[in-house]
């Protein structure tokens, strides 16, 4: 049975994993190679480099930290972050990423979703939709998330599935950070939406949240980073507590 | 030396940092009388079947050469749909044809969500009772049964009596198979930590 993964994100500045809290106020986590290894032994299944800033300062992906991350773990790897042309999804490819995760980028052109998933197959596109609740529906932002981009979070995942996505990366930027819980209405409104697997992200706090998210959220997958950075919660733990839940997991 | 057959199909970063990481010795063939000298060939691939396209022709005839020669050959997703006769996701280019069978498209169950592509970590089960009794994998040597390995794709083969792994995703497939020192695997063993590595040293002690 094909099983709900757990995924670890390390949002990376400066050659360093740092982390904040509903996107401000970030602080330093470790050395990306090293929190890597950590996660493989206690069997993390993906991990996801962030370039946080890249986006804002028009940075490249950071190839050096992307090839020192693939040396040491045989996991798919997802990088994302900047990622804005053909040109910098190959860099990123080139230096060892499994998958890219496009966000601005790809609202702007979502012909860049179809180019990629040409070049290097759907699998290796992911669409990265960062999202708030608002009265009717949940409004996607960009720009880091610091800019409204007028389009409904579903009917996006909708589109972007159609232009070859081949995962959602679904960050709820209300609970970012928040350790509150994902946000599970969100993550079902997308998953029912799409026939693709959904990446649940944003307010993992509790062991409890991830068991919620494969169920109520109806993700595929849940993303986490301050609760493993930090060792809180081991990865082991989780997918130990999911399976006494019933839900499938790789231990 | 190892030939890692370079056709354009994706990226071949992962598999080479894995075999670095295993001490392996190889090389990206320039031309294809070079896969008649490998000790042992590696077909890998992400992506489109059609990709495979740019093997027929001197590329497919030099590979079968060393097949029949006894050379070992392991095929990595496409890769190893390209083993057999062809797929129906590119019904125009012809596979290597050293195994019977053609490769379709997986089916799912929305019902079940069980979706297509099936993405993410499967078990490794044996084809059928009889057979993990019968056919000790040289391939699967050393795992535990009902291994999770990590799979992307949305066409697969069908189970056959060269299947030795089978995963189920909404229907069974063949997620490795081995004839002779022929072996493939649908899913990707340099994505697949411990268990992934563990494979790909079992095809690299096959080639010595």
């Amino acid at each position: 049975m094909l099983t709900k993964r757990v995924i670890a994100c390390m949002d990376v500045r400066d050659g360093q994993v740092v982390k904040g809290v509903q996107f401000q106020q970030l602080r330093h986590a470790g050395d990306p190679a090293a929190l890597a290894r950590r996660y493989n032994v206690e069997g993390i299944d993906e991990v996801v480099i962030l370039d946080i800033t890249a986006t804002l300062e028009k940075r490249q992906a950071m190839a050096r930290t992307i090839d020192a991350v693939a040396r040491e773990i045989f996991l798919p790897l997802t990088v994302g972050g900047g990622i804005r042309s053909e040109d910098d999804a190959a860099a990123a490819v080139d230096a060892g990423a499994d998958k890219v995760s496009l966000n601005t980028a790809a609202l702007h052109d979502p012909g860049l979703i179809t180019r990629l998933a040409r070049r290097y197959g759907s699998q290796a596109v992911i669409v990265a939709i960062d999202a708030k609740r608002r009265e009717a529906g949940f409004a996607v932002y960009v720009r880091s998330g610091t800019a409204d981009a007028a389009r409904d979070a579903v009917e996006w995942a909708r589109q972007a599935e159609a232009c070859g996505a081949g995962e959602i990366l679904l960050t709820s930027m209300d609970r970012d950070g928040t350790r509150a819980g994902f946000d599970c209405e969100m993550t079902a409104a997308v998953a029912d939406a799409v026939n693709i697997p959904v990446i649940a992200s944003g307010g993992a706090g509790e062991l409890d949240h991830f068991a919620d998210v494969f169920t109520a959220g109806r993700a595929d997958a849940a993303l986490a980073a301050s609760i493993f950075h930090y060792a809180d919660t081991s990865v082991t733990d989780l997918k130990r507590f999911l399976r006494t839940k019933g839900i499938p997991v790789r231990l | 030396m190892i030939a890692l057959v370079d056709y354009g199909a994706g990226n071949l970063t992962s598999v080479r940092k894995a075999l670095t990481a295993l001490g392996a010795e190889f090389h990206t063939p320039l031309a294809p009388e070079e896969c008649g000298v490998a000790t042992g060939l590696i077909v890998p691939g992400v992506g489109n079947f059609a990709a495979t396209e740019r093997l027929v022709g001197p590329w497919r005839d030099s590979i079968r050469a060393a097949v029949d020669r006894g050379t070992p050959l392991l095929g990595i997703c496409v890769g190893m749909q390209w083993l057999f006769e062809g797929s129906d996701e590119a019904p125009d280019v012809p596979g290597l044809g050293v195994l019977p069978g053609r490769v379709q498209r997986l089916k799912g169950d929305a019902a079940l969500r069980l979706k297509i592509p099936h993405v993410g970590w499967n078990a490794l089960e044996p084809p059928s009772p009889q057979a993990s009794a019968s056919r000790p994998s040289r391939l699967l040597a050393g795992l535990e049964p009902g291994a999770h390995v990590y799979f992307t794709h949305s066409y697969a083969a069908p189970v056959t009596s060269d299947c030795v792994g089978a995963t189920t995703h909404a229907q069974p497939f063949a997620a490795a198979v081995e004839r002779d020192r022929v072996f493939g695997v649908q899913f990707h063993p340099e994505k697949s930590s411990d268990a992934g590595l563990r494979i790909l040293k079992n095809f690299l002690e096959v080639c010595g």
